[in-house]
């Protein structure tokens, strides 16, 4: 009953057009985040941050990069492993060869390598679609993490051929490296995730985020209206990169600090955060971090559930969890293609019109 | 009826008077393989008319329309746009040159609503960078007003508010033709071309889709070329008919003349039409 | 010289292990449009049963053959049933991700029917060399490896002219074609569907046995079964000849440059080099080898 949108006229184009033209709306983000900035902080501990707030950042972050590639301009990656693998060793080399480069610049600039890199593997885009692009994307995959593990330079030689993030401090507190603090670590990944998310709802709902869709929905339809196809289609994959590369660069130098290539940045990895993507729904940036909630919490859930609870094998548990893994992606992408966003979007519709839907 | 756009601004695209000759054909011929599609056709339009592509199924009418707007690139002729002669041009250059489409089979964005639809056909007319684009700010966000007010402009003049905001995949066939016109229109082209705009319509939304097609020509003074099977739209609609049969033109001229011509009442119509 | 062919030959050996991958991916997609991502761990679920039947139960291997079969029958029912059944006239990408999904689960019960521990999958294949090349030729050519070239010849050409022979060959091909069509037609969807999922399966089997007897049955199976993708690139998605010479080719070239380019580069390329290759064969015909050439319409 207090989710109600009467009264509330909308007399400009602009105030029609903003991101939450509902004013509860607005106030519970408003809430949310201020929480998450203010509030959260002072409570979080070593477990909270390792376990669950980093992972559900950096990887809403790489969902979100994601999304943007395969949720608004159609075209399936399954490189996103190796995208983050870019980042991470971008950011390994630019903090040892540039060790007073500001960490904030470090992610920024290893998001605009990725995004380079990203952008060459999307140019067959043009040519291929669907299958044979996810293929292409592949190839990117095994070929960067090939490609990381085998040249010396990008782990600097080092014997066991990992890459360990040296200690950065950011405003003086201690921001990487095994004694950071974990408020710091967390607050850096908020601030980034909330400054980009934003960018890409404004991205979506301006003119490249409609090219985008309309290359997805129809790209035959859109070249004949004048969108370009190759700048389009690079365009996402760039943006898309540069999201995925911030994240595997905080995966790196603020999450767990030491990094092997094949362990961290597999394949897996590629599927888990497309899993996130369809999950938490296609085309919706709330829904990247849903889904990234989703996936990251379920395992911590299934293992308290049945390794603790029901005493059953880890190793076990780990099969469980890819078979619920499976069966969740099925059972989401036949009952709501549009994943959790769009159940969230008709539990909203419905909260409008209760208690008197008629 | 609104002046969404300024009527001498668009006749401007080009400076041409009504009359002038704004697309030549000249011995076009198109192939797929050993299947010839378009066997060495000419005619023209001209600025401010009204022109109709008749013939039977697989008379290459489609395929003229896909060479007009660069889809296709014939093996043989020339296309002059505007008195210069083309050379072969992608799709997304002949949409910047001032020529849009409606399809066939609707063609629309589905997963996007009907505002975002005609919003991305104003695209080619937004010129906002990268940067401001992402903020949402400035001249960007000015940029998205300025065309928001443009493109409710085109939602009043094809009535069609009360679906701004429906995804158009739930839309009905009618409605959905429709909002691909205003798409088209969106991007303010000088020559439109319509590809069986009333296929599968009831009378009653014939008689609609007819009467923006004329408002549109008479206001706007945009060229209009058009593919229709309905003999009475066709005949009621346009200023001039060009009729094609097998690839090959067998007639060119005003409705009437067109309908009296022997050719094309053995090759198509097979009785003279009543209405 | 004896190297260069000893290379080549052992090349097309491992072409023939990927062309049979590929093959159960061709077979579903010219059936069902199905891109089937899990084609790969359905090889991998199938030598699992296979050996983890024999080693539970002590059966003679023919009959865990056989009751291995039945499996991925009901494993192709399963399918129809909870999966494709609910999916009919649903756009391409949806399905693929499906697929996925599926792989995922099938690695999930196999492992916890079977544990995920390396399994011998002996059933007395020929094995060792070759002494008639060894003798005559001065080649070292493996026993089991002639033996899955004979194998995946006898197969293709069965597929071959069930596809292009049988009344069920047909109703495949027009489901291919157009769902709805087939349907309006009196085919029943669900029939077919099963038939070629369980005809995929047994393919699967096959493919993971021979596998399986060579280096044992383990995880990084499906992994290898993944190559069949760039297989079918170069092959094209729905040509059965394709399958087998993208695989004959990605084989050798695999080999070849592993040898060759190798050790400039630092090794191991076999993880990426068949994915390059079928890049940088897509960008110069992107319907693949013996695909048709796609005429856009609008």
């Amino acid at each position: 009953m207090l989710y109600r949108e009467a009264g509330q006229y909308k007399t400009s184009y602009q105030r029609d057009q903003a991101i939450f033209p509902i004013a509860q709306d607005r106030w519970v983000v408003w809430t949310f985040v201020a929480v998450a900035f203010l509030v959260v902080p002072f409570f979080v501990n070593d477990y909270w941050t390792n376990a669950v707030l980093l992972p559900l950042l950096i990887y809403g972050l790489a969902a979100l990069g994601l999304n943007i590639l395969v949720g608004y301009c159609g075209q399936i990656s399954l490189g996103t492993g190796g995208f983050m693998a870019v980042g991470a060793y971008a950011s390994y080399k630019l903090m040892t060869s540039f060790p007073e480069m500001n960490m904030i610049l470090v992610v920024l600039l290893s998001g605009g390598i990725t995004a380079a890199v990203g952008s060459l593997f999307g140019l067959p885009s043009l040519r291929i679609k669907g299958f044979y692009l996810a293929v292409a994307t592949l190839a990117a995959q095994f070929f960067l993490v090939w490609l990381f593990n085998k040249v010396g330079w990008f782990y600097n030689y080092s014997m066991t051929g990992q890459i360990t993030a040296p200690d950065r401090e950011m405003f003086g507190f201690l921001l990487t490296g095994p004694s950071a603090l974990p408020w710091v670590k967390y607050l850096f990944c908020l601030t980034i995730l909330a400054v980009f998310a934003l960018i890409a709802k404004n991205l979506v709902r301006g003119r490249l985020g409609r090219n985008w869709m309309a290359i997805r929905d129809m790209d035959i339809a859109a070249e004949l209206i004048g969108v370009r196809p190759l700048l389009t289609k690079l365009s996402a994959f760039a943006v898309s990169s540069f999201y995925i590369g911030m994240a595997g660069s905080l995966l790196f130098s603020v999450y767990l600090g030491a990094v092997e290539v094949g362990e961290v940045f597999g394949i897996n990895v590629s599927f888990l955060v497309l899993f996130m993507v369809i999950i938490g729904g296609l085309g919706s940036i709330v829904g990247s971090f849903m889904g990234a909630a989703f996936l990251v919490l379920l395992p911590i859930f299934l293992k308290n559930f049945m390794v603790d609870g029901f005493g059953m094998m880890p190793v076990t548990a780990k099969h469980v969890e890819i078979l619920l893994m499976g069966l969740l992606i099925i059972f989401f992408l036949i009952v709501e293609p549009h994943g959790l966003a769009r159940l969230w979007q008709i539990t909203k519709e419905k909260l409008r019109m209760w208690p008197f839907p008629y | 009826m609104s002046a969404f756009v300024d009527p001498a601004r668009m006749a401007g695209h080009s400076g041409m008077e009504k009359g002038e000759v704004l697309l030549r054909v000249d011995n076009v011929s198109l192939a797929f393989g050993g299947v010839k599609a378009i066997t060495n056709i000419s005619f023209d339009i001209v600025k401010g008319e009204v022109r109709a592509i008749i013939g039977p199924n697989g008379a290459g009418k489609t395929s003229m329309l896909n060479v007009i707007n660069g889809f296709y690139h014939p093996q043989e002729g020339t296309i002059t746009w505007r008195g210069k002669v083309r050379r072969k041009m992608k799709p997304y250059e002949a949409a910047s040159n001032g020529i849009a489409r409606t399809f066939q089979n609707v063609a629309l964005f589905k997963g996007m609503t009907t505002l975002d639809n005609i919003m991305t056909g104003r695209g080619l007319k937004m010129k906002s960078n990268f940067i401001w684009q992402c903020l949402h700010w400035g001249p960007a966000l000015k940029e998205e007003i300025e065309h928001r007010r443009k493109v409710e402009e085109i939602i009043d003049f094809l009535e069609i508010q009360a679906i701004r905001k429906t995804p158009v995949g739930r839309l009905p066939y009618g409605l959905q033709k429709r909002v691909e016109l205003a798409r088209a229109l969106a991007m303010e082209p000088e020559l439109l071309l319509l590809d069986e705009p009333m296929a599968g319509m009831n009378l009653e939304e014939k008689e609609d889709m007819s009467r923006f097609i004329l408002d549109v020509n008479q206001q706007f003074g945009t060229t209009i070329a058009l593919i229709e099977h309905d003999m009475g739209v066709v005949m009621d609609l346009s200023d001039r008919v060009v009729v094609l049969d097998y690839g090959r033109k067998i007639a060119d001229g005003p409705p009437d003349e067109v309908q009296a011509s022997q050719d094309v009442i053995d090759a198509y119509l097979g009785v003279p039409h009543e209405h | 010289m004896e190297f260069l062919i000893e290379t080549i030959l052992s090349g097309l050996m491992a072409g023939v292990m990927y062309s049979l991958v590929a093959l159960g991916f061709v077979l579903i997609f010219k059936a069902s449009g199905i891109f089937n991502f899990a084609q790969g761990v359905m090889c991998l679920f199938a030598a699992l049963t296979f050996a983890g039947i024999m080693e539970k139960t002590g059966l003679p291997w023919p009959i865990a053959f056989v009751m291995t079969i039945g499996v991925m029958v009901f494993v192709a029912w399963a399918v129809e049933r909870f999966v494709l059944r609910h999916l009919v006239n649903q756009e391409p990408i949806i399905l693929f991700m499906v697929t996925i999904g599926l792989a995922y689960v099938l690695e999930g019960v196999g492992d916890i029917l079977w544990g995920s521990d390396v399994k011998v999958l002996d059933i007395g294949l020929p094995s060792g060399a070759s002494d008639y090349m060894l003798d005559n030729f001065n080649i070292y050519v493996e026993k089991l490896e002639v033996f899955a070239a004979l194998i995946a010849a006898v197969l293709v050409g069965f597929l071959a002219i069930f596809f292009q022979k049988t009344r069920i060959g047909r109703a495949l091909r027009a489901v291919a074609d157009d769902h709805q069509a087939a349907l309006s037609v009196g085919i029943s969807l669900q029939t077919i569907w099963v038939i070629v999922w369980s005809v995929a399966g047994f393919v699967a089997l096959v493919a993971g046995t021979l596998w399986g007897a060579k280096s044992g049955v383990q995880f990084s199976l499906s992994l290898i079964a993944l190559k069949a993708l760039p297989v079918l690139i170069l092959g094209g998605f729905t040509s059965i000849p394709g399958a087998i010479v993208g695989g004959l080719i990605i084989g050798v070239g695999e080999k070849l440059a592993e040898i060759y380019v190798g050790p400039i580069v630092g090794g191991a390329i076999e993880n990426w080099f068949a994915y390059m290759l079928a890049l940088a064969f897509l960008l110069v015909r992107p319907q693949g080898l013996f695909g048709e050439r796609i005429i856009e319409r609008v």
